[in-house]
């Protein structure tokens, strides 16, 4: 005997909709392959392209705290609105983000990052300028590798000083891919 | 020597996961298949929301069984009244049967009960006729002749 997907799905939405969870994930698939996301009453704390939740759930936990649960329920706003900017038809996310765990530094930049307009560029030594440290294009570089919410905090459109890519933690081709889709590359 | 190490709390969807089935078994044992439903959600659901005050992960299994088990007794208790008295929420600090109890101490024992039980317990008539050995019509004679009783009580 075991517990049917229905009654499974009914206990995971009630335990949402109760509040009661410090974090939901649910993986959700797109264009760059399946993400796992993961939201909290703050707003969205991670999305990896790594979809194996064992690799997330002890270090989320740590994070928010241990009521950690699948739920498609949590994470639907952000599967929403990310289906439609690889649909072409969203250019800015309207979602919360939740940054704990990471510096004042890591957030200043992340929210420096979060204007860099869709299908624009930027170099890593300019978003070191907008966020205060002109000196610390390294350092910002540092900061999209570990980017918590790539994507929605666009760490794609940052690129080397002469205009190329450079890098990205999620690989290369993830990088041109989203680039091309906001028609910032021909 | 070194020190003991509390098991840490795993995160609730490995907890979840690797309970839900069982607690579901053991839940149908006890209720049936229809029943069981609503008290599995139930039960994961207090185990949730306690959860977070969990101070070790040691004998989860066994801390999700006794709530089970805690509502398993409550269901059953809601579907198949025998004669006890379910308990009751407080508001105000005092039981709304408590101040009925008050009121219709001098009401003859059937329909003092009847009374309490209605107007007390908000129960419906044919499980007040469980819990009196009665029929719903017995029980709903009962109530209704305590209260007129009251009521010439009160507007004497």
């Amino acid at each position: 005997m075991t517990v049917s997907a229905d009654l499974d799905r009914r206990f995971r939405d009630a335990a949402a909709d109760a509040g009661l969870l410090d974090a939901g994930y649910d993986l959700v698939d797109s264009p760059v392959g399946r993400l796992l996301v993961a939201a909290t009453d703050r707003g969205v704390l991670r999305i990896s392209y790594n979809p194996d939740p064992d690799e997330h759930l002890d270090r989320l936990a740590r994070l928010v705290g241990p009521r950690v649960l699948r739920s498609a329920r949590r994470v639907d706003p952000a599967r929403r609105q990310l289906d439609e900017y690889f649909e072409g038809s969203r250019h800015a996310f309207e979602l919360d983000v939740d940054l704990r765990g990471t510096t004042p530094f890591t957030e200043r930049v992340l929210t420096e990052l979060a204007r860099v307009p869709y299908g624009e560029t930027a170099t890593y030594g300019a978003l070191a300028a907008r966020a205060g440290s002109p000196t610390a294009a390294r350092a910002v570089g540092m900061v999209m590798n570990r980017n918590p919410i790539p994507i929605v905090l666009p760490c794609h459109r940052i690129v080397g000083a002469g205009g190329n890519l450079v890098g990205y933690a999620g690989g290369l081709e993830r990088k041109e891919l989203l680039l091309r889709l906001e028609g910032a590359l021909s | 020597m070194m020190a003991a190490v509390a098991a840490p709390i795993p995160p609730f969807e490995r907890f979840y996961t690797e309970h839900r089935n069982e607690v579901l078994r053991f839940l149908r044992r006890r209720l049936g298949a229809a029943a069981a439903e609503d008290a599995f959600q139930e039960t994961f659901l207090r185990a949730l929301h306690a959860y977070g005050r969990l101070e070790h992960g040691a004998h989860l299994r066994a801390w999700v069984l006794t709530i089970a088990g805690r509502i398993a007794i409550d269901t059953l208790r809601r579907e198949r009244p025998r004669g006890e008295l379910p308990e009751l929420p407080v508001e105000d600090g005092r039981p709304a049967y408590e101040e009925l109890a008050e009121l219709t101490g001098e009401l003859p024992p059937t329909e003092r009960a009847a009374v309490v039980l209605r107007y007390g317990y908000d129960l419906p008539y044919d499980r007040i006729a469980a819990a009196l050995g009665s029929s719903p019509v017995a029980a709903r004679q009962a109530a209704s002749s305590g209260v007129r009783r009251l009521r010439r009580r009160t507007h004497r």
